[in-house]
């Protein structure tokens, strides 16, 4: 477990105590442990002297901010309507087969987190998903499973 | 405010008005009222409801009146076809995610959206009403304050209110879009966050999302009980504030009508906080010359200094949480409020000869965090609930027109004695500064055997709406047992507002500032902008309400808090003396650390 007072530490030597540093460090959380938890949040609050709910409230409002546990490996299906016309539900349909999860859930190795999105800017090469920071465009069933393997045989 | 003028027009009207002015504050230079609901005098401009758009000539979209400053040769219409039909919609959409009902909301009469509604007469069902569709929370858990989501339109008022005014920022905007919602951290309840119950939110929610927890119908049941000694105390504050519920304008005094009201409602005895405010100062006076006793003779290192006041519940709770090192600096005196509760059900019995179960002890105060007081688990002096149900100024204006009392009719009466004698000290307390000034006349007194050299015993520097106000009294002369504080400058600070206080504990805590005695008060204004008083307050009335109670302080004809003679008769018959062990057991009470989020 990624220790996020020093994760805290670090950001603040570069960005400072101010409040300027609240989203520098959640998203260094995000990016180490993939989700922020009630005691991160706590942590955050104290360390820049911000109340616990004003780090909640901007935590919850961005959606790549989760707040929920999150597994290793973060899927985000694109849901919007050219990804759909280009068949994002078989794309869906086989990535939940595959790790036996429901969008929104996460595997029971916590390596992966099902979630949609909205539009990533692919709409030309849809259907689309993000795994983590990175894009895989141009979808098939066979092509999305094929990519989960290679994610699941890491380590 | 610049110097420099602006011209514009407003529905064709010419007025100037200095540069930086809204089109909302020119607009009401000419007497046009335009709606608002974000829109609040005591907060920073959010401009998110949109009720108040206006036209301008030229411009490609309505603007908001509320967040557009005006500029030269501007054209604006309040009132054109296209404002209403624009205004009209967002009202319509408003109340599409509003919980509507009405006839069945604690709002009901008092509510800024349901008289837009009225106003603009929306049609019904004009959009689907989505409020069913939504995960819907009512966090009652408080004993002070109700939030309910479903009739939230988040305007945000609350937010900025608990930022800006108080510091605390235990409610925030949280998630986006159609899952937006107000919400404490985590979205845990009001009672287990850093919510100090000063309901300054409540006081400034246009609708029913935001409202105290009332006891009214608890109260009338208490009354209507043969075998309940019903006994009323009064809070300082609520006398200069009342008539904002019952028709009259901000600042009037109605302390003999307002007793008549109580007595009429069939409370048994109708007694005054004020009195258990003038024991509060010989109580706490004692205790800061004990105090710098101890830190200036005794040279006692351990002594907590500077002593901070303690008869506001919400400071109470702001400092468990903010500043928990600071808890031993605490007076360790009950609030007026519990002090009077744990007399009522142990001193005032014994002498009418009454048994402490028998009796219901109802407080009418300003603020919302005394109903969470009153049940904090310290407060159980008596064996019993000290005081068994707070009631807010809203409340009881409530309560009188239910009782079809016409108040404006009423005669003046006096309070019942006794614990119900009081001074203008006593009074003043319901106005930030007024703590400070009551122990100053007191406390110099003892000390000098003078009375404190202030024309008419009005200690100005206290006095006033700064957040943070300093004052110096140098002590000299001393009478020959308090001879070591000859010379000795009382360094005194006020504070209203939890923001405020804030700011200066932290001044205290890094060492930049070096005082004796702190007064702090929760809501700004001290206890007469309280969140249990009438709805709107805002700068222009606190301002009205301190007159009224300094108005109050001077017709009284005993000024000074050890001149209630009252007051002295309860020390020789009871309390012994101020500090003495049974005031210890029944006036003084003990703080807890709590987390700071």
């Amino acid at each position: 477990m990624a220790d996020v007072q020093q994760i805290i530490n670090d950001v603040t030597k570069v960005y400072g105590k101010e409040r300027k540093a609240l989203m520098p460090i959640l998203q260094a959380v995000v990016k180490i442990k993939n989700y922020l938890d009630d005691q991160d949040l706590i942590s955050i609050s104290k360390a820049l002297d911000l109340s616990a709910a004003e780090v909640f409230g901007t935590a919850s409002f961005y959606t790549f901010l989760d707040i929920v546990p999150r597994g290793k490996n973060v899927i985000r299906v694109c849901k919007t309507i050219s990804c759909h016309m280009a068949g994002k539900d078989e794309i869906i349909h086989a990535i939940e087969n595959t790790l036996n999860v429901k969008t929104g859930e996460t595997s029971v190795d916590k390596k992966f987190t099902l979630l949609s999105t909205n539009c990533l800017g692919w709409c030309h090469k849809g259907p689309v998903m993000l795994i983590n920071d990175k894009v895989f465009p141009e979808l098939t069933a066979a092509k999305a499973i094929e990519i989960l393997q290679n994610y699941q045989e890491e380590e | 405010m610049s110097k420099y003028l602006v011209n514009l027009s407003v529905n064709d009207i010419p007025v100037s008005v200095p540069e930086g002015t809204t089109i909302l504050a020119a607009a009401k230079k000419l007497d046009f009222k335009i709606p608002t609901l974000c829109y609040h005098e005591d907060l920073c401009v959010a401009g998110n409801c949109r009720v108040c758009v206006v036209e301008q000539v030229g411009a490609r979209a309505l603007v908001a009146a509320c967040a557009t400053p005006v500029s030269e040769g501007m054209q604006i219409h309040t009132n054109s076809a296209t404002v209403r039909t624009a205004r009209k919609t967002i009202i319509e959409l408003l109340l599409s995610e509003h919980n509507a009902d009405c006839t069945k909301c604690y709002k009901n009469g008092n509510c800024e959206l349901q008289s837009l509604a009225h106003e603009y007469r929306v049609g019904e069902h004009v959009f689907i009403d989505l409020v069913n569709g939504k995960h819907r929370v009512i966090d009652d858990l408080s004993p002070s304050i109700i939030k309910d989501d479903s009739k939230c339109i988040r305007c945000q008022r609350c937010v900025r209110t608990c930022d800006e005014l108080q510091g605390v920022s235990a409610l925030t905007v949280a998630y986006k879009g159609d899952l937006q919602k107000i919400s404490t951290f985590l979205g845990h309840p009001l009672a287990e966050v850093v919510c100090t119950n000063c309901g300054q939110c409540v006081n400034r929610c246009p609708v029913g999302a935001l409202v105290e927890k009332t006891y009214v119908e608890e109260v009338w049941n208490a009354i209507n009980n043969p075998n309940k000694h019903v006994v009323v105390q009064t809070a300082p504050a609520v006398r200069v504030a009342i008539g904002e519920e019952l028709g009259y304008n901000p600042g009037e005094r109605l302390t003999g009508k307002m007793v008549t009201a109580l007595k009429r409602l069939g409370f048994d005895s109708v007694l005054d906080t004020d009195f258990t405010a003038d024991l509060t100062i010989l109580e706490e006076g004692t205790e800061l010359l004990t105090r710098l006793k101890r830190a200036l003779v005794d040279k006692d290192t351990r002594v907590a200094l500077p002593m901070t006041t303690s008869c506001s519940p919400g400071w109470i709770k702001f400092i468990e949480h903010t500043f928990p090192e600071f808890l031993p600096n605490v007076s360790t005196c009950k609030s007026p409020q519990q002090m009077f509760g744990a007399l009522a059900k142990t001193y005032y019995a014994q002498k009418k000869g009454l048994k402490a179960q028998d009796i219901c002890v109802v407080s009418i105060m300003p603020c919302t965090a005394k109903k969470y007081e009153a049940n904090r688990p310290e407060m159980r002096s008596s064996g019993y609930k000290d005081v068994d149900f707070v009631l807010t100024t809203r409340e009881l204006g409530m309560m009188i027109k239910q009782a079809g009392i016409n108040f404006h009719n009423l005669e003046d009466s006096q309070y019942d004695s006794f614990m119900g004698e009081s001074t203008g000290a006593g009074v003043i307390f319901g106005v930030t500064g007024g703590v400070m000034e009551a122990a100053l006349r007191t406390v110099y007194e003892v000390v000098t055997g003078r009375e404190v050299p202030f024309k008419n015993l009005d200690i100005l520097p206290v006095r006033g709406m700064e957040g943070v106000r300093e004052a110096k009294v140098k002590i000299e002369g001393c009478l020959p047992e308090w001879k070591f504080l000859d010379g000795i400058e009382v360094s005194c600070a006020v504070a209203h507002g939890l923001a405020n206080a804030r700011k200066l504990m932290q001044a205290v805590k890094d060492g930049s500032a070096h005082y004796h005695f702190i007064e702090i008060m929760a809501c700004p204004g001290g206890c007469l902008g309280g969140g249990g008083q009438p709805i709107p307050t805002n700068e222009e009335i606190r301002a009205k309400r301190a007159t009224a109670i300094y108005r109050e302080d001077e017709g009284l004809p005993l000024r000074k808090s050890h001149e209630n003679p009252e007051v002295k008769m309860i020390y020789e018959e009871y309390l012994g003396a101020p500090n003495s062990n049974k005031s210890h057991a029944l006036l003084h009470t003990h703080y807890l650390a709590r987390r700071r989020y």
